[in-house]
Formats: structure tokens, sequence, C-alpha cells
């Protein structure tokens, strides 16, 4: 039996778009259009999300939590710290959860695909205390409600959020010349104060423009001290000064004067400074190219033709950053209906079509986040701030083929009374089996050993 | 379809395994050939701090440049009248006194700009610059030696990319998997896979290496360790092996920060040592960076990206208790650009010095062969004992 040709478009706008096929819904008909449909039918807090807390009231936890720490006596230290182990644990997991729990609920799993896309891109990584509690609120916040806006607007939202204020070591960043070091050095001239090059680094080489696009280290050094200020509302040690737990502009850390970034002049004062500079590189010309690359070889191909690349990057400029006509550029480009399987699942995208394969539509009382660290990539922890590698070699690697053969065995384990592998092979892999896949489907010795090799054939690892 | 929750219950229920000392744990990488020395690469990612772990204490310009960050060296380890090793470091200071150790200072990689991962690309391809190498130097180091029975054999969840390339390596890293998959199921894998050649080379070390792990280990620096030496030791088993550690990117509370990355490291190393018995007398550890640090504090007790570095060569083939390399000072005019240590000696010049020493193959020759894109490597006075 061979698929027709529209039946093989759409399961290239399933699989390699969305998230996989989920064997109780239909095939699009029209894939370029369910595709575009999603961008009105995407939902930015879906029901899964409801219940976590905002980021600010997980700051405020953290603050007076450490606060506690600072005045505790050693017997109740140990105690303390484990229960914030226990707790922040749990709200990492409960926030992995709901994180899977609505790629596997969505209508739209293009749009959730787009928000795995944007914050791999923006990572934040709970090696870091204490992301491990705001990753999730991050996702939520700064994340969500921009992947069908602008790139500025998700760009500003992200410089903004405490959890990349912590992690990329802004919040307590000081210029050599404020006010607060001014004082400091008076009442304490041998702790030194100052600056912090980390995030003014990462937004240039991985958020805007992209490494050796042009940039020195005196504009590095130049956009960290326009970066001064931008810090935390409640921190300890810190001006009193904005709401506990959100971002908040510090007067007095920020170094006065004029800036000069990739030549241009910034004569702005106070917060106004850093947004001016942010403003000009998310519509440079590097970070529309650089933007570019990104997401075609996410959706098209290890490495993307530099055509298609130029046509979005265009697309990119000339819309002034916005978003969905991007996705219109890709989603219209010949090069991304490709039959062939050009992708190899990463471990997240190769659990999510598996548990949305087996039909799963909500996890009960399932860890999700132990299993991506079998896998080999946990949620929100890919270790540097560049987040998770977008191509096979990354990925298709003997010890993580073997840890994914182990986990198709154990869903297959949980599925294979109730689902026949022979039936829902051709539903998630609507372009075909390979003889070799349907065969060894045909000869398996038992239900849970075929279901186990379909997830393991070579056309579910792919897309 | 109905909500399967009740049946699906424990089916997870695994935990999580521990990261151990390192911020993300550590990965083994190994490969095989026919000969009796054994060399392990350990790659720190995230640029580890050269400054704080072979400490200037009397270059004048340390305490002023390091202000509140720098270390009492009451409490570290004299090496000589100029450094002094980090406190944590308490095995490795056991391999210096044994002259086991030896530290190279002021060393970086061609690349000079302070992206970590152009760094650590260049660091791994044995390029001049990033991207420019496809495949890594130990790869093409593998390719070097005389073959054993098998191809090379590699391990570790991912190959990294200092082991791609032309000669085959395969990876393992230890599972929290609680049950293995059954023997049939692996056999219909394997023949799934006989027509797919990328998914049938990487099921083939996969098994292979699995035959060789022995009983499952935890994802922490010493087991790690442990788990390396199980492989080097077996007298068929592979010569090269790769590690891989992160979490030393030190932009903020760098004091406790480090001590614990220490810590961590030196376990690994103990372990490896432990582990490797009568082998160790036979074996190169060479632990290296991207590229090191700010020599001056930065504003949040902590140090900024940086250029020269330090790196280590350990273990019984190693000719040490010394520390090498010309040391440019920490004066304001000797730092580069004004803010980094300067680098005096190429990365490149010690990996083949200490590779072609290692296996007797000429230095000259490696350094040709596996760094052919870079100008200029020099080979260094005799690193191991002869």
């Amino acid at each position: 039996m061979t698929a027709s040709s529209a039946t093989k478009t759409a399961a290239v706008a399933l699989n390699r778009f969305g998230l996989g096929v989920r064997a109780d819904e239909s095939l699009p008909t029209d894939p370029k259009g369910w595709l575009l449909a999603q961008f009105d039918r995407y939902a930015p807090l879906p029901p899964a999300w409801a219940g976590q807390p905002d980021s600010a009231s997980r700051v405020t936890e953290y603050v007076d939590y450490q606060r506690a720490l600072r005045q505790a006596d050693a017997t109740n230290e140990l105690a303390m710290r484990q229960k914030l182990r226990n707790q922040t644990q749990a709200r990492y997991r409960s926030a992995v959860n709901a994180r899977v729990a609505s790629a596997l609920a969505t209508p739209a799993p293009f749009a959730e695909r787009l928000v795995h896309f944007w914050a791999n891109h923006f990572a934040v990584s709970i090696d870091k205390a204490p992301i491990a509690a705001l990753a999730g609120t991050f996702e939520l916040e700064a994340i969500r409600p921009h992947i069908f806006g602008r790139f500025e607007d998700m760009l500003a939202a992200v410089e903004h959020h405490p959890a990349m204020l912590f992690y990329l070591d802004q919040a307590r960043s000081i210029g050599p010349d404020s006010m607060v070091a001014q004082r400091a050095a008076r009442l304490n001239p041998e702790r030194q104060r100052g600056l912090n090059e980390n995030l003014a680094r990462e937004i240039l080489e991985l958020h805007t423009l992209g490494v050796r696009s042009g940039y020195s280290q005196g504009d590095v050094t130049e956009f960290a001290r326009a970066l001064t200020g931008w810090s935390i509302g409640g921190l300890p040690g810190l001006p009193p000064g904005g709401a506990p737990g959100t971002f908040a502009f510090q007067p007095m850390l920020h170094e006065p004067g004029p800036r000069t970034v990739l030549g241009q002049r910034y004569e702005q004062r106070g917060e106004a400074q850093a947004r001016a500079i942010l403003r000009d590189l998310a519509a440079s010309p590097a970070t529309a190219q650089h933007i570019a690359d990104k997401l075609a070889r996410h959706f098209v191909g290890d490495a993307p033709p530099p055509a298609l690349v130029e046509r979005l990057a265009s697309t990119f400029l000339q819309s002034r950053g916005d978003l969905p006509s991007v996705y219109r550029a890709l989603i219209g480009a010949p090069e991304a209906w490709s039959l062939a399987q050009t992708k190899f699942k990463t471990p997240w995208e190769w659990t999510l079509s598996s548990l949305r394969g087996l039909g799963w539509r909500d996890l009960g009382d399932q860890q999700l986040a132990p299993v991506l660290v079998q896998l080999g990539q946990p949620v929100w922890r890919p270790g540097s701030p560049a987040g998770y590698d977008d191509i096979t070699e990354s990925w298709a690697a003997p010890d993580m083929l073997m840890r994914r053969v182990e986990l198709a065995q154990r869903f297959a384990a949980q599925a294979a009374s109730t689902v026949d592998a022979r039936l829902l092979g051709p539903q998630l892999l609507p372009a075909g089996l390979s003889p070799a896949t349907a065969s060894a489907l045909a000869r398996a010795e038992s239900p849970a050993t075929a279901l186990a090799l379909l997830l393991a054939s070579p056309e579910f690892l792919r897309r | 379809m109905p909500s399967r929750s009740h049946s699906r219950r424990h089916f997870l229920q695994f935990a999580a395994v521990g990261a151990g000392g390192f911020l993300v744990a550590p990965h083994l990488v190994l490969a095989q050939a026919a000969t009796d020395r054994r060399f392990v690469f350990v790659i720190q990612r995230g640029a580890a701090d050269g400054l704080d772990t072979v400490i200037p204490y009397a270059d004048p310009g340390y305490a002023r440049l390091r202000g509140a960050l720098a270390l009492d060296t009451a409490a570290a380890t004299r090496l000589d009248g100029l450094f002094a090793l980090h406190p944590a470091l308490v095995e490795t200071a056991r391999l210096y006194a044994a002259k086991e150790a030896l530290f190279v200072h002021a060393v970086a990689s061609p690349y000079r700009d302070r992206s970590h991962f152009d760094g650590q690309n260049v660091l791994e391809s044995g390029g001049s610059a990033p991207y420019e190498a496809k495949d890594g130097w130990l790869n093409r180091l593998v390719a070097l030696l005389p073959k054993a029975t098998g191809e090379a054999i590699a391990i570790s969840p991912t190959v990294p990319l200092a082991l791609r390339g032309g000669a085959e390596v395969g990876s393992y890293a230890p599972s929290a998997l609680k049950e293995a998959p059954d023997d049939d199921l692996l056999q219909r894998v394997q023949q799934l896979y006989a027509q797919d050649a990328q998914l049938h080379a990487l099921w083939s070390a996969a098994m292979e290496a699995r035959g060789m792990a022995g009983p499952a280990v935890r994802q922490n620096p010493a087991e790690l360790g442990q788990l390396a030496a199980r492989f080097l030791a077996q007298p068929a088993g592979p010569r090269i092996a790769m590690l891989e550690t992160s979490g030393w990117d030190t932009h903020s509370a760098q004091a406790p920060r480090m001590a614990n990355q220490f810590k961590a490291l030196d376990a690994m190393i103990a372990a490896l040592r432990e582990g490797l018995g009568a082998t160790w007398a036979n074996t190169t550890v060479l632990v290296a960076t991207e590229f090191g640090r700010t020599a001056a504090a930065n504003g949040t007790g902590g140090t900024d990206h940086g250029t020269a570095s330090v790196a280590m060569l350990l273990g019984g083939a190693v000719q040490g208790g010394r520390v090498i390399g010309d040391w440019p000072g920490l004066a304001p005019g000797a730092l580069y650009q004004g803010r980094d240590l300067q680098p005096t000696t190429g990365l490149d010049s010690l990996i083949a010095s200490a590779a072609g020493e290692c296996f007797g193959i000429e230095p000259e020759r490696v350094a040709r062969t596996v760094f052919p894109r870079v100008a200029g490597v020099k080979t260094l006075p005799r690193l191991l004992r002869a």
C-alpha cells in the first residue's frame, strides 16, 4: 500500500512541523492551512499551566528562604536546605509536566513546537539556583505570550525576566561609577563591586546577532555598562525599590553617561539606554540571519538551504521582526515540504511523539522529568545558555539509542493490551512504513515487542 | 481514547539520578588501539579559571586583581616559590608530591575570542578557528594508532566533537532505567536497523559497549572515574577515553563553586587512578578547558571570559612534580588586551607532545597529523617518563 501524495504532505505537517500524530485525530486535508490556522487556535495560557504560581511569588519565596537560612542555627539549617531541595524539585517536576501536558492536549502542535524552539533559543538552565523553580514560569511569562508577536517584544520580555536576570548574573551587576559603587568604595574600599558581562555577552552572541557577527569585547563591556541597574525588586543587599520578585530598574546601580555599542551612541538615561540597544539589536540584519538560520535548521534540516535562510531573513527584516510573517514564509517554502525525513528527533521530540502516538492526553500522576534525564535531554537543563543543539550528531549516539529502545519497551509494555502496532504504524507514519519496519512489526512475537519496535523504528526516530 | 493513567501508575517512577559534584553529570568516551598506553582527555566545559587552579600566589598582581576572591594561600598546597594548588585539589596535590602531576600555566588554544561554544569547538576540533574542522583531534589521534582487534570504541550518551571523525567510535553511559531491554527485542532492533547505515553503526557500537560496561553505575564523578578505569584496564579494551565535565563558568559566587568543581574533579581522578591499578603507570590524563577567565575579579564575586588558563597532565606516565610554561606575569602591561592572562604555550603543542610521547609517535608527526590546520605547533621539552 502506498500513501497518496496528499497523505504524505499531511505526514510532513504532523511530524516535522507538529509533535507527531495522535491516532485519535484525523489527518488534515489542507496541511498548510492546518498549520496557519494554529496561529489563531494557540492558547498562550493553556489549562495545563493554569495552576502554576507566577515568578514574582517564586522569587520572593526564594529570597525569604535565603534570609531564613542565614538566620538559622546549625541544627535547623540542614533540614531547611533539604526542605528547599524537595520543594524546588517538586516545582520543577510540576512545570515539566505542565509543559508535556500542554503538548499532549494541544490543538496547535506547531505552535507548541514554536514555544519549545524559542524557549531553547532563550535558554535558561536549572543548573543554577533559583532557576529550577523559575524555568517553567519563565517560559509561561516571557515566551508563550510572544511567539506570535514581534521578536523585539519577546526579546524585551526575556531580558527583563527575573529568571534570565538571575541565570546570566545580571541582577547584581553594578556600574563602577554608579552611586552604589561610589558609596561602597567610601565605606569599604577592600570589597570589589562592579560589572558582570555575562548577560550582555550572551544577548549579543546567542539571543540576537550571533557569534562572530562583528561585535568586539569593547561592545560587550559597553553593553554590560548600559545594562547595569536591570535588576529584581526585593533582593537583599540592593537598594529597596520595585515590586518584589519582578524586574526593577535600580538607578543607584546604573553606570551614568552615554554608551557606544557597535558604533552607535546611546545618550538615554536609565533603563531606556539598554532598551534602545536591545531595539537596535532586534532590528539588525545579523539578528535576522541568525534567527532565520536557527528556524530553518530546526524545521528543515541540519544544513538548511542558504536560499531558504535568505528568504526567511529578508522576511524578518522587511516585516520588522514580525514572527507570524516569518513562519508564513517557512510554511510557504517548498524546501520545508521535502518528503525525505530530514531531522533526527531530539529526546524531547521523540518522547512527545511516542506519548501522543500511544494516545496519552494527560499524565495522571506520572513524572516525565526523570524520563527526559535518562534520555539525555533534561527539560530546561541544557548545561549552557546556548541551549540544546539542533543537529543529528548531537542526538544520534549509541548509548542514547539504547535508552530509547529501553524506554520504548517500557511504554509499549503498558499500552500493548489496547494498541495493535500493525494498525498504529501506518496511522503514526502516514508517509509509509519501510518494508523492513512493516515486516518487523508483523513478525514480532508479542504485541508489546511490535509496539516497541514501532517507536524505535528508523521512520519514527526521524521527522 | 480513555485515559490509562491507572494502568501506567508505576511504570515511570524511577528516580532522577543525582548529578554528583559537577553541575551536569560527567560523560565518558573511549577508543581502542593496540598499545599498552592509556590516554585520557578530561574537558572542562565553561572556561575553568587557571588562576584559581594553579594560583600564582607570589605574583604581586594576584592579590591586587583578585581582591576578595584571592585565595588564602595558607590553605593551598605550595607547589614552588610562585605557584600553589587550589586547596580542594587534595588528591591532585598527592599526585604532584608523587611526581605524577604536571601543570602547564598560561596555556591556550589558538582561539582568541571569548565565546564558550566557539572556544570549545576550537579546543575539540583542533582547528585554528571555529568550525574550520568537522572532526576532532582525539579522533585523528585514534587514527594514528595501530589498530587493535576491533574498531575503535567510544562510550558516553553522545560522542563529543573531539572524538568525532573518520575513526569509528561509539558511546556508553550508565543508565538508571531499571530493566534492560530483553534480548529478543535487542535482536529484533538489530534486524530492524540492518538497512539503515546510520542506525546500524550506532546500534552495533551500543551493543558492544553494553558488553564491556559491567554492572550499572551512578552518574557521579567518582563512579564515572571507576567506569572509565573499568574500560581502560581491560587488556583488549579501549586505550583512549574522554570525560566531559561542565559547570566551570563562574561569573558569580566563584569561591564556593570552584571548590565544589575541584572536589568533583579530584574524586574522578582518584577513582580513575584507583580503578586502573597497575595500568596507572602507563596512563596520561590531560585536563584542559576552552579558555581562561579575566585576571581581575568582576563585580559579582566571579570572573568573566578570558584567554589563557591552566592544563594538567596527570598519571603514572607523567614526569610530574613540575609547573612548566613561561609565566607572563600579572602586571597591567603583561595582560592580554589589558584584562586576561597572556597565553605563552599552545594547547596544541602540549597535546601533540603529550600524546606523541604517550604512544611513542614523534610529537612532530602528531602535530602535523592531528593539528594540520594550526600553524606553529611546537613540541615541548620532555613531559612523560622515558
